[in-house]
């Protein structure tokens, strides 16, 4: 018999298939199991839904890119620990679609910035960073203070991640627009910088 | 982990093991037809393809990449529930609360469980703890300004770059928009080595009312002259003067003489020291919608000791 490896080495089509095979068997094992395990589903015991206008900051944190130098996930070295508080676990993750953890610390991590900071310090820092950090090389975000929120799509917004199996009521749906309507899109992102990583008490 | 996805991890990796060995061992043998050694029958620029078998070196590599695997998964977890030998866990990743990752740690260092971020916190402790404790005796005056404590200072330092610098400044010298200076001796809540950790314990919310309703403009310009007066400056007079009786309002807080009070943080107005700023605007600007500076609290972030430690670092910064 001639060398039956040939007929992979010559098929293009039978080999993209047995590529893909064999990358399957390491997703296999490695993710589908995680989107059934206890801990990747159970949320902390302090986890509340972010309110509408955390839930409008967070988008305006995915629009202007900061999670392309902002990391928001404290892995469990000391090093880290001390700089910025107790290391993420998965419950506080359960409810975040898609999550913002990023993998590049241009900044530093944000994972537990919430409370540590004033929100006149965030309003002043966001403007121009270099307002309070002289050496800060990161952009400032002017028009975000002039910017003003409609409210237009936040309860779609919301009723989505009710979907997903985020806990918001009827009522929280219905009050959402009202909420917002009329905030800068400053107010929200800093409402949503406040409140991350405050809920693992 | 239930134990349906164990078995369903194990038999994928193991299977995946044992796969790539017959793989290795298949293609080990020769089923080209060809003799080891001779020509597979392609030539392109006179280079010719020779029936080769796998290098030896590339082979044994294999071989110990496939051991190295299999003792992998039996001592560290990778089979679902598996544990592996020698019970090695990153961290304390299922707790829910703050209270049950204390509880964890606790109960990992007195049994020696191998959890990796517990064992680094317990040695860490084992080092630095006993330093602490000793600062912690020595009253934050003492600590500041004795010589024989100069690495106290030096850690108080670190930690003040780290977490108050962005406000304070890195020199400490404070910036505009009401972030003190804490090297001055001007103090809103006092100086002293207990009032100075009382303000990292608890954090400070000073509120300064917003004037606009109750003067409306012509008044507020008035209180603006008058209280630029209060520290020498040049001022409409005619304006000051009605300013003054105006002023009534404020001596609760910043006292009828305008010194301050360091019981709600009011700043002296008449020692030409601001923290938004002196000029006429910042001062209309404060009167018209008042302020709210908030030094955030430090007890959970920094805990007991190392707010002394950096409470002796600010302390030492104004009392040479
Ligand atoms: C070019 C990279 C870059 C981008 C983009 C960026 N940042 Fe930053 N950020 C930094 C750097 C560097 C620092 C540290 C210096 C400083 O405090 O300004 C920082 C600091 C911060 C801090 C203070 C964190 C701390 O613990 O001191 C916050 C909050 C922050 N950024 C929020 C944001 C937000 C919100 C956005 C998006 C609107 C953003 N950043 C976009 C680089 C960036
Ligand atoms: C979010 C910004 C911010 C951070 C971070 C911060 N501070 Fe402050 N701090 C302030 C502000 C604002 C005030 C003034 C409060 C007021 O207006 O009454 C203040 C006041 C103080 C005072 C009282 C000064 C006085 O005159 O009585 C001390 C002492 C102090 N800070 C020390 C620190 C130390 C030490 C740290 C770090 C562990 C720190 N601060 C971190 C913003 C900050
Ligand atoms: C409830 C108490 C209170 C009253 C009443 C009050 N103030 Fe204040 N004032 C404060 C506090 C506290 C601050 C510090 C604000 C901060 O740190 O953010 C302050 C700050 C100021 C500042 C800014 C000082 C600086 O260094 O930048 C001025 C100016 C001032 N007050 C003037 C007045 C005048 C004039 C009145 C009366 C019309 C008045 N205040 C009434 C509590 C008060």
């Amino acid at each position: 018999m001639k060398n039956p490896h040939e007929l992979i080495e010559k098929n293009v089509g039978l080999l993209t298939v047995l590529i893909l095979f064999a990358i399957a068997l390491g997703a296999m094992a490695q993710i589908t199991p995680l989107m059934f395990q206890q801990q990747t589903m159970e949320p902390v015991k302090g986890l509340t839904p972010y309110t509408a206008l955390q839930m409008e900051g967070r988008d305006i944190y995915i629009r202007e890119g900061c999670v392309g130098c902002h990391s928001q996930m404290i892995r469990p070295f000391r090093a880290e620990t001390e700089r910025y508080g107790h290391y993420s676990v998965a419950g506080e993750s359960v409810w975040e679609r898609p999550f913002l953890w990023g993998s590049k610390r241009t900044g530093p991590d944000l994972a537990r910035v919430g409370n540590r900071y004033s929100d006149e310090w965030h309003r002043v820092h966001l403007l121009n960073p270099r307002n309070v950090v002289p050496e800060s090389n990161m952009p400032g975000y002017p028009w975000l203070a002039e910017n003003i929120l409609d409210g237009e799509l936040i309860e779609k917004k919301l009723s989505l991640f009710r979907d997903f199996g985020v806990p918001y009521t009827d009522e929280d749906i219905a009050g959402a627009k009202a909420a917002v309507a009329g905030k800068t899109e400053m107010e929200a992102l800093i409402a949503y910088l406040q409140s991350l990583g405050t809920h693992l008490k | 982990m239930t134990t349906f996805w164990t078995i369903w991890i194990s038999v994928i990796t193991l299977g995946s093991i044992a796969g790539s060995y017959y793989l290795l061992r298949w293609a080990l043998s020769n089923k080209t037809g060809v003799k080891e050694g001779e020509s597979m029958g392609h030539e392109y620029d006179g280079i010719i393809e020779i029936n080769n078998q796998l290098p030896r070196w590339w082979t044994i590599m294999f071989y110990i990449t496939i051991v190295w695997g299999l003792a992998y998964l039996a001592l560290y977890p990778g089979l679902g529930a598996y544990k592996g030998l020698l019970g090695w866990q990153s961290s304390n990743q299922t707790i829910l609360s703050l209270e049950e990752s204390e509880a964890a740690l606790k109960a990992s260092i007195e049994s020696g469980a191998l959890i990796q971020y517990d064992r680094e916190i317990k040695f860490a402790n084992e080092k630095f703890d006993p330093i602490f404790a000793e600062y912690a005796k020595v009253d934050v005056e003492t600590l500041a300004t004795n010589p024989e404590h100069k690495e106290a200072l030096k850690v108080g330092q670190r930690l003040f770059i780290q977490n108050c610098a962005q406000c304070h400044g890195s020199d400490a010298r404070g910036q505009n928009g009401g972030f003190p200076n804490l090297t001055d001796n001007d103090w809103l809540y006092g100086g002293s080595g207990a009032k100075i950790v009382e303000t990292l314990q608890r954090g400070r919310n000073a509120v300064m009312p917003a004037w606009i309703d109750a003067f409306g403009e012509e008044g507020i310009k008035e209180v603006v002259e008058y209280t630029l007066s209060l520290s020498g400056r040049q001022v409409n007079q005619a304006l000051a003067s009605k300013g003054k009786t105006r002023f009534m309002a404020c001596a609760a807080c910043h006292g009828m003489d305008g010194k301050g009070n360091q019981m709600m943080g009011a700043p002296n107005l008449t020692d030409n020291i601001w923290l938004y700023g002196g000029s006429k605007r910042a001062v209309t600007e404060t009167l018209t919608y008042g302020r709210n500076g908030v030094m955030p609290a430090f007890n959970k972030t920094l805990g007991d000791d190392k707010i002394h430690v950096v409470a002796s670092y600010i302390y030492s910064l104004s009392n040479k």
